[in-house]
């Protein structure tokens, strides 16, 4: 769908984006995360052509992007903004119109989506008379009612109380279904995490990773464990040839502990030792968040 | 280009439709009206501050001669200098004229008052002692005053140009006139309509809607969208402003002239013409006249044609700037330190326009400030109403074309970058350089 080839973009005295590459899939959920003032915006900006990349190029569908590709963005840029003064249905039909659809269809879908989001009644509204989290939805409508093919949402939780947020997932979970095809960016990680199908990574102007976000957590796993028992009377004695205790808690009746495997051995053998001596709750495997794992590469890298 | 319409459609009916808009168009010309019945009611009723002046004449000669005039009443007191003086402060006279015996060899005249005494009252009375001392002079030398006023010639000269096409009056009060209310519209209302492409520019950025919008056209369509809409409202304004103007001063001319005083007064006026009478008191008549006769010799349709030209061409150079301007602050109080360079050379001509074009409409600072296309758009239309080349006028125009489309190619280079930095100030050296960037 996409592909990012190689980006460079220079401001003056500040490289924001580095030859920064990557593909995103049709049809999939692609997580652009990284700390603010990484380069997601600028790499977003130049998606949208507002700006154009020092160096690189980027390719939709094969297609070398050209402004006829416009019609086909929609874009929620991290700094919402509507005109205050101006009526809401209006509006929309102007947004709608600037990305090229007719007067009549506009009008149609803008009032499907109203109606399904529960605005009808918000046509004749100005923006300065709604509510933030209003105002977030109308932005929202204005973002995907020319039903664009690829959807740029930047920072799209910020702002959203947990109800509409809830609510703008579902609706973006619908239209990936549709086959329209997601970015998010974020430095929020976690909020995405489960959400996205792909991610990359990007610190200071470079992508430092990305891949499917299953491959890269199953990557980092470190053959780490929490368990949960409750203790008869005496404690298991530690074996330091089975694995090394990283952490002991408290928990309620019971205890907590999270145990790094040594090499070659698995979390059965693990279980075959300690069941004799404790009783065991539960017992997961501590899988490194996004978070994790970013703060884990960018520690490597320095 | 469609994306572009339907910008300048949404920048043109969302302020046409705004009551405000109507409020401006229907105010100002009853404004102007308003004013120009206040003036021709002041003609009318004259100065009715009436300036009680006591006459301390010790020499005798000016003694019941000073004519009552309808803001002067004399009032002729006997007694010494100094106690005159200080009856003036407790009476309610206005003003103590002092004539001491041996005024002509001293030259001791004096005037006293608790306030400054007003440059016309000083020279209505000068006026008349010396009207009244050079007839006594005469008289005494043997000389019969009336034949003198009957030997006195009473000439107007009427100014007529010769072009190509023929004769035709050339009537510099009204060219004065029509060239400095045409410059002062041109004036102020590229401030008011280039502020509001400014602010319009702020808007955008502050409520960040800006990034929407330029995700789904060119910065540079924005921007054009933008001034082309802003300047349809003006002309829009304009062409209301002329229509309404014109038919609210038909209706007040119509029902001012009914009335019995101004009746009343054109009729005076037309007997003393009639008569031939004596020098003072017609100047105003004569300035009346002269005037509807110049008004009849302005060709109106030229006039609100270049004026058209000039206002369009002028707001385009300048809304530009000032989009350039908006583009480069996150709020109005930002603006101040780059609107200076920009309203100078407005002030500037337009304060040079006022005292030296109006005088000389033909010298060379004339002839460049009329061309250079910063200046041209106040310049040039002072000078219209006194007659212009057709060549010069081309090539102002030319230029002022020229000089739009330079502009604007320099405004929209520091704009597309302009609009989308946040919560930095901006010094004129990042100006510079958001220019030269690339694409």
């Amino acid at each position: 769908m996409l592909s990012i080839r190689n980006i460079v973009k220079q401001y003056a005295t500040h490289r924001a984006l580095d030859d920064v590459s990557m593909e995103i899939e049709h049809g999939k959920i692609f997580g652009l995360l990284g700390p603010n003032g990484a380069g997601k915006t600028s790499l977003i900006r130049i998606i949208n052509q507002i700006t154009a990349p020092d160096n690189g190029q980027i390719f939709i569908n094969g297609e070398k992007l050209n402004p006829s590709h416009i019609t086909q963005i929609g874009y929620l840029p991290e700094e919402r903004g509507l005109y205050k003064k101006m009526e809401i249905g209006e509006q929309m039909l102007y947004l709608a119109r600037l990305k090229g659809m007719h007067k009549e269809e506009a009008t149609r879908k803008i009032k499907y989506w109203f109606e399904k989001m529960e605005m009808q009644t918000w046509w004749h509204k100005k923006v300065e008379d709604l509510s933030k989290g209003m105002q977030q939805k109308v932005q929202f409508v204005a973002t995907v009612v020319h039903e664009p093919k690829l959807i740029i949402l930047d920072e799209p939780f910020s702002g959203f109380d947990p109800v509409n947020a809830e609510l703008i997932t579902k609706e973006i979970l619908e239209l990936n279904k549709k086959g329209a095809t997601i970015i998010f960016s974020t430095h929020r990680m976690e909020s995405v995490e489960q959400l996205c199908d792909n991610i990359a990574l990007i610190h200071k102007s470079h992508k430092i990773l990305d891949g499917s976000v299953k491959q890269i957590k199953n990557s980092y796993r470190n053959n780490t464990y929490q368990i949960e028992y409750t203790a008869n009377g005496t404690d298991f004695k530690i074996n330091d040839e089975l694995f090394e205790l990283l952490n002991q808690q408290k928990l309620g009746e019971g205890q907590q502990i999270t145990l790094k495997l040594k090499e070659g051995k698995s979390s059965n053998d693990v279980l075959a030792y300690l069941i004799p001596q404790v009783h065991i709750t539960q017992m997961t495997e501590v899988i490194p968040s996004i978070n994790e794992i970013f703060i884990q590469k960018v520690t490597a890298l320095n | 280009m469609n994306k572009t319409l339907l910008i300048i459609e949404r920048e043109y009916f969302s302020r046409v439709k705004k009551k405000s808009f109507l409020l401006m168009t229907f105010l100002v010309p009853l404004l102007f009206i308003g004013m120009y019945a206040l003036v021709i009611f002041i003609f009318i009723k004259g100065d009715n501050n009436l300036k009680q002046i006591r006459v301390l004449d010790q020499s005798g000669v000016f003694e019941n001669k000073l004519a009552d005039k309808k803001n002067l009443d004399f009032q002729y007191i006997k007694g010494n200098y100094v106690q005159a003086k200080k009856d003036l402060l407790e009476s309610k006279a206005d003003f103590l004229l002092y004539i001491p015996s041996n005024y002509e060899s001293a030259k001791n005249i004096e005037i006293v008052s608790e306030k400054k005494p007003g440059l016309n009252v000083l020279g209505d009375i000068e006026d008349q002692m010396e009207s009244i001392l050079q007839d006594r002079r005469l008289i005494q030398a043997g000389i019969d005053t009336a034949v003198i006023n009957q030997a006195k010639p009473k000439l107007s000269i009427n100014a007529r140009q010769i072009t190509e096409e023929g004769e035709k009056d050339a009537s510099v009060g009204a060219s004065f006139v029509v060239g400095f209310v045409a410059a002062f519209l041109i004036y102020i209302s590229l401030f008011i309509y280039g502020t509001q492409v400014m602010r319009g520019v702020i808007e955008e950025k502050t409520t960040r809607i800006i990034e929407v919008i330029v995700s789904s056209v060119k910065p540079f369509q924005l921007m054009l969208g933008k001034i082309l809409g802003i300047g349809m409202v003006g002309l829009t304004q304009f062409l209301l402003w002329i229509a309404l103007s014109a038919g609210l001063a038909t209706l007040a001319g119509t029902l001012l002239i009914n009335t019995d005083e101004t009746k009343a007064k054109v009729e005076q006026l037309g007997k003393e013409r009639a008569g031939m009478a004596t020098a003072a008191g017609d100047t105003d008549a004569d300035m009346l006249m002269n005037f509807t006769k110049a008004a009849s010799t302005v060709d109106i349709p030229y006039i609100i044609g270049t004026f058209l030209f000039y206002f369009l061409g002028g707001y385009l150079i300048y809304s530009a700037l000032f989009a350039a301007v908006g583009s480069a602050v996150d709020n109005e109080t930002e603006t101040q330190q780059f609107m200076l360079p920009i309203t100078l050379p407005l002030i500037f001509t337009f304060i040079i326009g006022m005292n030296v074009i109006v005088n000389n409409p033909d010298s060379s600072l004339s002839f460049w400030l009329s061309m250079i296309p910063f200046t041209s758009p106040i310049a040039m239309i002072i000078r219209i109403p006194f007659g212009v080349p057709v060549w010069e006028l081309a090539l102002s125009m030319s230029l002022l074309i020229g000089g739009f489309i330079f502009t604007t190619w320099v405004a929209a280079r520091i704009y597309r970058v302009g609009i989308l930095m946040y919560g930095k100030k901006t010094s004129y050296k990042e100006l510079a350089k958001w220019f030269l960037y690339k694409e």
